[in-house]
C-alpha cells in the first residue's frame, strides 16, 4: 500500500520532471509574465555578445590614433565621435562592453563562490562558528564599500585583475548574509534531518541537499552582483583608481581626458555613462524578474491587494459567473 | 529590553575590535615598492630639506617595529583619538577631519532627507496600486535610480547646464556660518543627484513591506470596518510598514558614505571624501586609515543606536 503511493508520488514527480527542462521553463515563464525583464535579459544578451565579438563589431581598433579627426562630434564616419586622441568613440565603446563583461562576470562569480562557501558554513554550523564568522562580516560591512575598494586598489595597484579580485571579495564577504540566512531556513527542513540520520557526512549534505536547495538565492546574488560590480568598476577607473587607460573601461573614459575635454566635446562624457547606464539598468531588470519567478514568497497574496491582476480577475468572475 | 541593550552592547565590543584590526592589516601590507615609489614622490616635491629614503618613510608610517606593537600604538592613539599626522602636510589628521565630517555630514543628510522624499511616496503608492500601470511605473523608476552611475549623472550636470546657459555649479566652498543660502545652494544639486540614486533601494523596500503588511489581517479588519482607504493606508499600514524601511535606511549608512567620495570629487566639497581621494592619490596612509577606522566605527555605533531604537519601537525584536 505504501510502496503504491510512493510509486505514485514518483511518478507524477517524474512526469513533472519530463515536462520541460528547467532552464527552458525559466525562460518561457520569463517571456510570459515579465515583459521588461525579457528586455532586461535581451539586453544582457547583447552585452555579452558585444563583448565577445568586439573585435568582429567595431569599426576601428580601440586605440587607433587619427589625430586629424581629434574631438570630432558624432558623424557617418565616426557614429559616436571621436576623443581628444582622435580615437573612435563608437569602438571604444563596444571594447568596454568587453571590460565590463570581464569585470562582471569575474567579480560575480567570485564574489558568488565566497558568498556562498561563508554563507554555507556560517548558516549550517551554526553556534560558536556562526558567532565568530558573523562578527567578522559584521565588522566587514562597517566600513563605506567604496573606500575599502580605493584602499585595496592604491595598495596593489590599477588593473583589471585587480580590479576583479579586489571586488570580488568585497561583494562576496558582505554578500554571504543572505545565502546564511538562506540555509538557515533550509537546514530545519525533514530531509536535512533523514539525510544525518543515515549517517551522511557534513560535506555531502552541505552539497546535495543544501546547495540545490539555495540555488534560488545564489542565482538572484550572482545577478545584482554582476550589476554592481559593473557599476563599481566604472567608479574607480572614474576615479583613477581602477582600470588604466589606455583600456577602454567606460568609467575610465569619463575620467582624465574625458573631464578636461568634456564642454568642448560633450559627446565623450554622455555615450560611455549612456551604454554603462543601460547595462546596469537591463541586469537589474533581469535580476528582478528572476527574484520574482524563483521566489515562491513575491507570488500574489489574496483580497483587496492581491498579486493578481485586475482584468485577470475579472475575466475569472466573468468565466465562473457565466458557468 | 535591558536584556537586548546589553547583548547588543556584549556584540560590539568584539565587532569593533575587529574594524580596527581590519583597516590596521588593510593598509600596514604595502608592498616595498610602494615604499619606493613614495621615497621618490616625496623627494620630488621638494618641501622637505632632509633626504628621505625607505627608511624614513617606514618610520614615519611606524612600520620599524615589530607588528603587534604597532598596531598597541596605533589602537592607543585612536583611544586618545590621536589618528597621528599626514604623511605630506604633517597636520594632525584627527584636527583636519574634524574640520571635513561637518561637510559630508551637510551633504548626506540633505542626500538623505531627498532619497526619503522621492522613496516614500513612490513606494507607498507602488504597493497599493499592485500591478497597475503607476506601479510598473513607480519599479521601474526605482530601478532606473539604482542602475544610474552616479558619477555620470554628476559630470552631466556640470557639462550640459555649462554647454547651454553657461552656467556651473559654484567650485569654491563657502561655509555654511558665513552664507547659509549660498551654501546650501552649492550642496542641494549634489544632495539631490546623490538622493536619487539612494532612493531606488528604499523605494523597493517601502514596496515591499507595505505589501506584506496590507495582507495581514489587521488591516483586513480595518477594511471591513469601512475606514477609508487612506485612514488604512496611513494610519494602520504605513505605521508599521515603515519602521523595517527605516532600519534598512540606516544600513545604507556605508553607501551613502561612500557615496560622497564621488560627488565631494565631482562638486569640489572639501568633505571626507575629497580628503580620502586625495590622500590616495599621495599615497597618505595614515590618512587613509585613519578615515576608514572612524567611518567604520561611526557606521557601527549608527547601526546600534538605530537597532537599540527598533527595539524601543517594535517590541517583537526584542524576543527573538
Amino acid at each position: 500500500m505504501v510502496e503504491e503511493g510512493a510509486r505514485e508520488v514518483w511518478s507524477v514527480a517524474e512526469e513533472v520532471r519530463k515536462k520541460r527542462p528547467l532552464l527552458l521553463d525559466l525562460l518561457v515563464r520569463l517571456v510570459r509574465e515579465k515583459p521588461l525583464g525579457t528586455v532586461g535579459a535581451i539586453i544582457v544578451l547583447l552585452l555579452l555578445l558585444t563583448g565577445i565579438f568586439a573585435n568582429f563589431l567595431a569599426p576601428y581598433s580601440e586605440n587607433e590614433m587619427t589625430l586629424l579627426d581629434r574631438l570630432q562630434p558624432p558623424s557617418g564616419q565616426y557614429f559616436l565621435g571621436t576623443d581628444n586622441l582622435g580615437r573612435d568613440m563608437f569602438s571604444r565603446i563596444i571594447y568596454g562592453a568587453r571590460i565590463s563583461m570581464y569585470v562582471g562576470l569575474g567579480a560575480a562569480t567570485l564574489s558568488t563562490i565566497i558568498s556562498t562557501i561563508i554563507g554555507m558554513v556560517s548558516g549550517f554550523l551554526g553556534g560558536k562558528a556562526d558567532i565568530i564568522i558573523q562578527r567578522f562580516v559584521d565588522a566587514w560591512i562597517c566600513f563605506p564599500p567604496l573606500f575599502v575598494i580605493l584602499t585595496v586598489m592604491a595598495i596593489v595597484g590599477p588593473g583589471l585583475l585587480q580590479v576583479i579580485l579586489v571586488l570580488g571579495m568585497m561583494q562576496g564577504i558582505g554578500g554571504s548574509r543572505t545565502v546564511r540566512s538562506a540555509v538557515i531556513g533550509i537546514k530545519e527542513n525533514v530531509y536535512v534531518e533523514a539525510a544525518r540520520s543515515v549517517g551522511s557526512p557534513t560535506s555531502r549534505i552541505l552539497l546535495r541537499h543544501i546547495l540545490p536547495n539555495i540555488m534560488a538565492p545564489v542565482i538572484i546574488v550572482f545577478t545584482t552582483r554582476m550589476g554592481a560590480a559593473i557599476l563599481a568598476e566604472a567608479t574607480i577607473s572614474f576615479l583613477g583608481f581602477g582600470i588604466p587607460p589606455p583600456t577602454p573601461s567606460w568609467g575610465g573614459m569619463l575620467s582624465g581626458a574625458g573631464r578636461r575635454y568634456m564642454r568642448i566635446a560633450p559627446h565623450m562624457a554622455l555615450f560611455p555613462g549612456l551604454a554603462l547606464a543601460l547595462v546596469v539598468y537591463g541586469i537589474n531588470m533581469f535580476g528582478d524578474a528572476l527574484r520574482d519567478i524563483l521566489d515562491p514568497r513575491l507570488r500574489g497574496g489574496l483580497g483587496r491587494y492581491s498579486g493578481v491582476k485586475r482584468k485577470r480577475a475579472k475575466k475569472y468572475l466573468q468565466e465562473s459567473e457565466a458557468n | 529590553m535591558t536584556g537586548y541593550v546589553i547583548r547588543r552592547l556584549a556584540l560590539i565590543v568584539p565587532t569593533l575590535l575587529l574594524v580596527t584590526i581590519i583597516v590596521f592589516l588593510l593598509v600596514r601590507f604595502i608592498p616595498g615598492d610602494i615604499i619606493e615609489l613614495m621615497v621618490a614622490e616625496m623627494s620630488a616635491e621638494g618641501t622637505v630639506t632632509t633626504e628621505i629614503t625607505a627608511e624614513t618613510v617606514r618610520k614615519a608610517l611606524g612600520m620599524d617595529v615589530p607588528v603587534h606593537i604597532q598596531y598597541g600604538k596605533w589602537l592607543g592613539g585612536l583611544f586618545r583619538g590621536d589618528l597621528g599626522n599626514s604623511l605630506w602636510t604633517s597636520r594632525p589628521i584627527t584636527q583636519e577631519l574634524s574640520l571635513r565630517i561637518p561637510i559630508s555630514f551637510e551633504l548626506g543628510l540633505l542626500a538623505m532627507i531627498t532619497a526619503m522624499l522621492i522613496a516614500l511616496p513612490i513606494g507607498v503608492y507602488s504597493a497599493i496600486r499592485q500591478d497597475t500601470t503607476g506601479d510598473y511605473v513607480g519599479r521601474t523608476f526605482a530601478i532606473l535610480c539604482i542602475s544610474l552611475p552616479g558619477f555620470w549623472l554628476g559630470t552631466m550636470v556640470v557639462v550640459y547646464p555649462s554647454i547651454w546657459w553657461n552656467w556651473s555649479p559654484p567650485l569654491d566652498y563657502i561655509p555654511i556660518v558665513e552664507n547659509p543660502l549660498e551654501n546650501l545652494k552649492q550642496f542641494i544639486i549634489p544632495a539631490v543627484l546623490m538622493g536619487m540614486v539612494m532612493s531606488g533601494t528604499t523605494m523597493r523596500m517601502t514596496r515591499t513591506m507595505m505589501l506584506e503588511v496590507l495582507r495581514q489581517d489587521y488591516i483586513r479588519t480595518a477594511w471591513s470596518k469601512g475606514l477609508m482607504e487612506r485612514v488604512v493606508v496611513v494610519r494602520h499600514a504605513m505605521k508599521n510598514a515603515l519602521i523595517p524601511v527605516v532600519t534598512i535606511a540606516a544600513g545604507m549608512l556605508p553607501v551613502l558614505i561612500g557615496g560622497t567620495v564621488v560627488f565631494e570629487s565631482i562638486f569640489a566639497l572639501p568633505g571626507v571624501g575629497l580628503y580620502m581621494i586625495e590622500a590616495l592619490n599621495k599615497r597618505d596612509y595614515p590618512i587613509i586609515s585613519g578615515i576608514n577606522v572612524i567611518m567604520g566605527m561611526l557606521v557601527l555605533l549608527l547601526n546600534l543606536v538605530v537597532d537599540l531604537t527598533y527595539a524601543w519601537l517594535d517590541p517583537r525584536v526584542r524576543y527573538r
